[in-house]
């Protein structure tokens, strides 16, 4: 019976860059993914002829361009365009943009509040001064603050320095902004509340959280300290959709002699005398590996695969307390043909923007009263875009793929399972809205696919369906991701590590959790990792 | 669904939805300019068209020099400060004693966040008792607004309504005197007066940005194509021309003037901590009055001099050789890391070799001697790298007595 070097679980984008360098570092690596495809949260799927949906994620700007370059991915067709800014549709007839040029992007402001427009360049510089503070930290592995051990106290010094670097006025910002809500945030920098809205939004995507709930300021830095070559804050689309993320990390395992098995869902990790051995496949199969790497979140990982007699009680404890909820859905929609919105001028760029409808930060607020409530939100928050404007391989010529990203929508609907009439519900409370801005909008869709939390949870693996792994306040983050003595990738069980979002530096389609996990696995195995780079320099 | 009031939006605010097809807005005199932009040589200076140069950008430089030159200087940022605490308001943001400042004087000045990094630079006219108008190069909105709390004043932007021109050079005087500015023989440097013009009225003060005689004039917008034809058709005969800004650029490094986010970083534009600077850093040292009542900075700015505390010092060197150093590394001793040049060209008028360069002290302040500028200058295709000796000189790097002269003379 052959042994593996490392089996993978899971085939999401972190479990295949983690894959990637290890096989690329002489290992033999399987990956077993449950789907019959791979891609986790990053994948494209045709569910109508000629239409490709960005299913779950849609985005890309956090993708760690040192992977890219490492993994050669665009040797392997991944090419990521950067994409129009924004607007927010107001609901007296207008919209603010966010326009690329500067000067643009200052005049647009104006038309709502001259003194919001000159605001912008001083939010602009704490946003960046904070997001650079961050940045070097995303490609190391968090330093364990309870450990003597030579790494961990080079590392704390490191993250120190970058402290003792600061002003006194900049550490007081920077604790500011990592406890703040961003409403309050945001209220020291402007006045309109439209303006406001169009900043909040980063704030609250993935969380489970308000605008006016503290922590989420840090979440708006999170989306922030992307870049798309070179240009730091922008996002952009993968060419083909998120799944070209994906398509190109297998392509590229496998051209290294990696192996994927699809259809392949692990039932739980094969565990004797407290080490891994392999892991054990629904139907029974069992598959043996001197190292196990769980891409799944750490609920599904430890309360799932592994059985709690193998794990320390304040272990178990703190995986269940990890906060992973659901507060998103996805509706993906296959248009004939492109929607107008009246508000917007037929040339303007916005239409290859992303669109959203929430004006204000109260009615954000108010839309996750729903979510505590157990509701859907009734007046979801919208993060709408066309990618087929701009990736003509998403959709035939003419006609489009609209992907909506929308909160909030709790795991749970007042306490019992979504069903059906439910999905169905939801995906009209996002289609009115659409519709109110955009007459005839439904006549133009020919096919919908609706995601609810059940549907992420039961077809990605997301427990929850949260789409961070673990929500990225600052309670889990760096060493506290996802649990206090567990934040560099390993486990309690010998063998079994963690390369998913759940551990640092957390999710979006990032591939630095299986990028550090890596390094990690290799340097347990006292094997060379010269074909990682280092970090880009932050200067 | 919609549990909120509609409200309807200005027709003004709808309408302005489609500046995003104009990336870079023509300035009130962009007619004229567009039709002697033979070159079509644009960039972009806050969102406007402007030129980099014309026809020609040394003979530009030259009419500066020779005759008077015309430069379009609208797109710069003014704000409009108005009531009966602006004087008090304005001593309380600015450096300099607002106080001591006349109506129908104008100021260089600047002014500095609470830990006295310097925001900008500009100038404030005093239009009358309690208003005033200040330009500047980047846009301080918020800070204004902010720092009149507890003032009884009003602080309006008005770039876009008032379009302004620099008529600058040794004939200037008498263009102005030609095209009927009835008495403008009587403005002493620094001073402004307002002029009848097209059934309204022009500010012209006399001030400019390139250490020659000159004039700066601020127009209602609707009223800047006929300022420009009437100072063209009084010009014609003493050699006005149109200018880009290189040309200005050189005039006003000869003058030995600074640049925000040239020679150094606007405090609200710094993302890196160590580029903030006081003003003693960037000489503007002179402008600080610990005379007068509190102003913005003030605790910070005295403290850094009594601590010894200010980290680096902007001067004005003159280097060996006719080589332009822009962007050249100040080494000490031809070997430690010093400084580095911010502005730097060969002057016409001084025949030498100038520069702007910030450097950390002691080096340019107590230690002046051994400084040397490494330049790299491209020449087909190949670095020549030249480690040229850079002397510490005075700034300006050219003085022109018909700059101040009263009353000033024909050319």
């Amino acid at each position: 019976m052959k042994t593996w070097d490392a089996i993978v679980i899971g085939g999401g984008h972190n479990g295949l860059v983690n894959a990637c360098y290890l096989q690329r570092a002489g290992l033999d690596v399987v990956v077993v993914e449950k789907n019959d495809w791979v891609g986790g949260a990053a994948t494209s799927r045709e569910l109508t002829p000629g239409f490709l949906y960005s299913n779950c994620s849609y985005v890309c700007s956090l993708f760690r361009s040192e992977i890219m370059r490492d993994l050669e991915l665009p040797r392997f067709g991944l090419q990521v365009i950067s994409y129009e800014g924004g607007a927010v549709f107001t609901r007296d007839g207008d919209y603010l943009a966010n326009y690329r040029d500067h000067d643009a992007h200052r005049r647009e402001f104006a038309r709502f509040s001259k003194r919001d427009a000159e605001a912008y360049d001083r939010y602009s510089r704490d946003v960046t001064r904070q997001c650079r503070l961050i940045q070097p930290l995303l490609m190391r592995t968090a330093p364990d603050p309870t450990s003597f051990k030579p790494r961990d106290l080079g590392e704390l010094l490191y993250l120190g320095k970058k402290f003792a670097g600061l002003s006194s006025e900049e550490m007081a910002l920077t604790l500011r902004f990592w406890t703040m809500s961003i409403s309050d945030f945001l209220d020291e920098y402007f006045e309109t509340d439209v303006i406001k809205a169009n900043f909040a939004l980063s704030g609250i995507i993935g969380t489970a959280l308000g605008p006016m709930s503290p922590g989420t300021a840090y979440v708006l830095l999170h989306h922030y300290m992307g870049e798309v070559d070179g240009s730091v804050g922008a996002w952009g689309y993968a060419r083909g959709g998120m799944g070209a993320v994906t398509r190109a990390l297998a392509a590229s395992f496998k051209a290294s002699g990696g192996t994927v098995r699809t259809g392949a869902e692990v039932d739980h990790v094969l565990i004797r005398n407290g080490k891994a051995k392999g892991v054990v496949l629904a139907g029974g199969e069992e598959i043996y590996g001197k190292l196990v790497i769980s891409n799944a979140d750490v609920k599904r990982t430890f309360l799932k695969l592994v059985e709690e007699k193998e794990l320390p009680d304040i272990f178990l404890r703190r995986v269940r307390n990890f906060k992973i909820r659901g507060s998103s859905g996805k509706v993906n929609i296959a248009l004939d043909s492109l929607p107008e919105f009246p508000a917007l001028p037929k040339d303007s760029p916005v239409y290859r923007a992303d669109m959203h409808f929430t004006d204000s930060i109260e009615r954000m607020e108010r839309a996750y009263d729903d979510w505590k409530a157990g509701r859907w939100s009734t007046d979801p928050f919208l993060d709408m875009m066309i990618p087929t404007t701009l990736d003509p391989t998403m959709a035939p010529p003419g006609k489009h793929f609209m992907s909506c990203f929308v909160q909030y929508a709790p795991p749970k609907i007042d306490g019992r399972d979504w069903t059906d009439a439910d999905r169905d519900g939801f995906a009209e409370s996002v289609i009115s809205q659409i519709a109110e801005y955009s007459p005839g909008f439904r006549d133009r869709i020919v096919h919908m696919e609706v995601r609810t939390p059940r549907e992420i949870e039961a077809e990605v693996g997301l427990t929850e369906g949260n789409i961070f792994q673990g929500e990225l306040t600052f309670d889990q983050l760096l060493f506290n991701r996802p649990v206090p003595g567990y934040a560099q990738y390993r486990s309690p069980v010998g063998g079994l590590y963690m390369c998913g979002s759940s551990t640092h530096p957390g999710g979006g389609v990032m591939g630095a959790p299986g990028r550090n996990a890596a390094a990690e696995i290799l340097r347990d195995l006292a094997k060379p990792t010269l074909h990682m780079s280092p970090a880009h320099d932050v200067i | 669904m919609n549990p909120h009031a509609t409200i309807k939006p200005s027709t003004a605010r709808l309408a302005a939805q489609s500046h995003f097809r104009t990336l870079r807005l023509g300035t009130p005199f962009q007619p004229r300019i567009d039709a002697l932009g033979l070159k079509q040589d644009w960039y972009n200076w806050a969102g406007y068209r402007a030129p980099h140069s014309l026809w020609d950008e040394e003979l530009e430089y030259f009419a500066i020099r020779s005759q008077a030159a015309l430069f379009d200087i609208s797109p710069m940022t003014k704000y409009r400060i108005e009531g009966p605490d602006a004087e008090a308001y304005l001593d309380r943001v600015t450096l300099r004693d607002v106080t001591k400042m006349k109506p129908g004087r104008v100021h260089y000045t600047a002014w500095c966040d609470d830990d006295g990094f310097v925001l900008d630079d500009g100038t404030l006219f005093r239009l009358s008792p309690t208003r005033f108008r200040l330009c500047s190069q980047e846009r301080h909105l918020p800070w204004l607004l902010d720092s009149a709390f507890r003032y009884d004043v009003t602080v309006e932007e008005e770039t876009e309504a008032v379009a302004g021109l620099a008529l600058q050079g040794p004939t200037s005087f008498a263009i102005l005197r030609d095209a009927g500015f009835a008495r403008i023989e009587r403005l002493k440097i620094f001073d402004l007066a307002e002029f009848a013009h097209d059934g309204a009225s022009v500010t012209i003060s006399r001030t400019g940005f390139t250490g020659d005689l000159g004039y700066e004039l601020f127009v209602p917008a609707d009223k800047a194509l006929s300022l420009w034809d009437r100072l063209m058709a009084a010009g014609e005969l003493r050699g006005v021309r149109a200018i880009g800004y290189t040309a200005l650029n050189r005039a006003r490094l000869e003058a030995g003037l600074i640049v925000a986010n040239a020679d150094f970083t606007a405090a609200e534009h710094a993302i890196r901590a160590d580029r903030l600077r006081m003003p003693d850093e960037i000489g503007l040292g002179f402008m600080i009055d610990p005379d007068k009542a509190h102003f913005n900075g003030r605790r910070a700015i005295l403290e850094a001099r009594a601590r010894k505390k200010l980290r680096y010092v902007l001067v004005g060197l003159e280097i060996e050789g006719n080589i332009p150093a822009e962007h050249a590394i100040v080494y000490y001793r031809k070997s430690q890391e010093v400084g580095l040049v911010s502005a730097a060209m060969w002057s016409p008028m001084a025949k030498r070799n100038i520069a702007l360069a910030s450097l950390q002290r002691p080096y340019g302040d107590a230690i002046v001697d051994d400084l040397w500028v490494e330049i790299y200058a491209m020449r087909e295709l190949q670095y020549q790298k030249l480690m040229k000796k850079a002397k510490v000189v005075p700034r300006p790097f050219i003085k022109l007595d018909r700059r101040t002269a009263n009353p000033p003379a024909d050319f």
